[in-house]
């Protein structure tokens, strides 16, 4: 077993299983019914735990070996996507090569956005990917770009990581210098709110406007920058992409099981000795990778997929597949890899109140049903997570979240909505305590102690240019 | 062909002229904004074709969309997302 941990900068397992994806053999681990034990060889985090900066180019070039020309040919990247099976990896887990072929299919010459927005407080992995392998992502942007037939590539980052800004440019630079790249890519500092992340927001962003969803169709495949078919993908699903150009689909798909291949970065936080961001085979059981992180034994509840997740008991989801498919029948997803362990002496409810009220500060204040909708859903999850509820929060809650949910021009209120219903499901138990007056001592505590989710200080109102 | 009102919900401010003409299908939620019907009925045409042009933000629109037939299997087996 083996992976790859950002934060403490070691390997905690023996590496030595390892062969690099170039000499064409890989290690990984059984495959028991579909489901995967932790571990794999890295492939995105290969020599992370060596790393306290980015690898330079020719690091990344000694490492990966060299990127494919692209007399590969256009038709041959976009079979081999298709063959891989690679799913996005910024929480929607769309087939990769569907959207590629959407966007390659369409008149004119098209435009590819790098997605590193990362705006999911719970995610550190796209930041850490970037801080670590910039030179991948980039490669990726450059293989989609000649896969698709673009003529212009650009690269979105949150304005409020500087050190990663300059960190991605001076790779930019480097491959300048190299004269790597055929088509230039553009880095770009955007403002940084919840929903800024939004494909249709950063395509409006980069057309001048505000970084905020619009109203869809047009869908940017169809008219995006520039009005152009635009592509756009995330970070890590372009890095998966430049390591498909180098070693193609079979190998990609030696790690993950037969509905999900390949490996994913996840980010495991809250109850957990070692948190951080791994490397783990698509598939993996949910407690494997609480386990990678070190779960502590006492926590019983855990938020899968980051803030538009899920709230669930640990026992519940333990043993499914960390996947779409795995998680669909409990109508739960990995979102952007997101797990967060409750500490035992947290409360649920409270840590469920604080996401919600910076969800509802968060939104781009444009649709009725969010602009009131979950500020009064905010309210409510305040008043019982407090224990002073004025009439009845439940029932109010129940009946405004199916009134919520799909009136949006983005998913935005959908997402909000599903996390706080989770939340009464699965703290049932103490609403209906916290409902009577009588909250538990964690809530009464929590309102002198800092949350145990990293819940951002919501931004000030206006700026989205 | 069925009619199916739909509402840009960016464009929407919540005036709730939609509601007051055409009740039938539309209501608002507890913030004035509205809630659609699936869609319109032949016999309610004219009518929501009235709300739409009253609307003063431009915000509702009348589509033609394509008439779905459901078998019973896809009843069955609707609850399952399509696999993509």
């Amino acid at each position: 077993m083996s992976h790859a941990h950002l934060d403490d900068g070691y390997s905690h397992d023996d590496y030595a299983g390892y062969r690099h994806p170039r000499h064409g053999q890989s290690s990984h681990g059984q495959s028991s019914r579909g489901r995967r034990r932790a571990g794999t060889a890295p492939r995105l985090t290969l020599d992370w735990q060596h790393a306290d900066r980015a690898a330079t180019l020719r690091e990344h070039s000694r490492r990966f070996g060299p990127l494919p020309g692209p007399d590969g040919g256009k038709r041959d990247l976009l079979e081999e996507v298709a063959a891989a099976r690679l799913t996005g990896r910024g929480g929607a887990g769309f087939p990769t090569a569907t959207k590629m072929r959407a966007v390659a299919g369409r008149r004119g010459a098209a435009v590819v956005v790098a997605n590193g927005m990362e705006s999911e407080p719970a995610s550190e992995k796209d930041q850490a990917l970037l801080a670590r392998a910039p030179h991948l992502v980039l490669d990726g942007i450059s293989v989609a770009a000649e896969a698709v037939g673009a003529a212009e590539a650009h690269l979105c980052l949150p304005r409020t990581r500087g050190w990663l800004v300059d960190c991605v440019l001076a790779a930019v630079q480097e491959r300048q210098r190299a004269g790597l790249d055929r088509i230039p890519v553009t880095v770009h500092e955007l403002p940084h709110h919840y929903v800024s992340s939004e494909e249709t927001s950063l395509v409006h962003w980069l057309n001048g406007g505000e970084a905020k969803p619009t109203t869809t169709p047009p869908r940017p495949f169809e008219r995006g920058v520039g009005k152009r078919p635009t592509l756009i993908d995330n970070v890590e699903t372009l890095a998966h992409l430049a390591l498909i150009a180098r070693f193609g689909a079979a190998w990609f798909r030696e790690a993950g099981t037969r509905e999900a291949s390949g490996t994913m970065l996840t980010t495991v936080t809250g109850a957990v000795s070692r948190p951080g961001v791994y490397e783990v085979e698509a598939g993996t059981g949910v407690g494997d990778v609480l386990a990678l992180a070190g779960l502590q034994v006492d926590a019983e509840a855990v938020l899968v997929g980051g803030y538009f997740g899920t709230w669930h008991d640990i026992a519940s989801v333990a043993g499914l597949p960390f996947t779409a498919a795995g998680l669909r029948p409990i109508g739960a997803g990995p979102g952007a890899g997101v797990l967060f362990a409750l500490p035992a002496g947290a409360c649920g409810l409270a840590e469920a109140a604080r996401v919600m009220r910076y969800l509802a500060s968060q939104g781009a204040q444009q649709c009725g049903p969010c602009i009131f909708g979950l500020p009064a859903i905010a309210d409510d999850l305040a008043q019982l997570a407090a224990g002073r509820p004025e009439g009845d929060p439940l029932s109010r809650m129940q009946r405004r979240f199916p009134v919520i949910t799909g009136r949006g021009a983005c998913h935005h209120p959908d997402g909000a909505v599903r996390m706080a219903a989770s939340a009464l499901r699965t703290f049932g138990a103490d609403a209906h305590a916290h409902a009577r007056r009588r909250p538990c001592l964690s809530a009464q505590r929590g309102r002198q102690q800092t949350s145990a989710l990293p819940v951002p200080r919501p931004f000030a109102e206006g700026d989205w240019r | 062909m069925t009619l199916t009102l739909q509402v840009d919900p960016i464009a929407c401010t919540g005036h709730g002229m939609c509601a007051d003409l055409l009740p039938e299908l539309i209501e608002l939620d507890e913030w004035g904004y509205p809630i659609l019907a699936d869609s319109v009925p032949p016999d309610l045409a004219a009518h929501a074709r009235r709300a739409v042009n009253a609307c003063p933000a431009l915000a509702l629109r009348l589509v033609r969309t394509q008439n779905q037939l459901v078998t019973r299997h896809q009843l069955a087996t609707r609850r399952r997302p399509p696999a993509r």
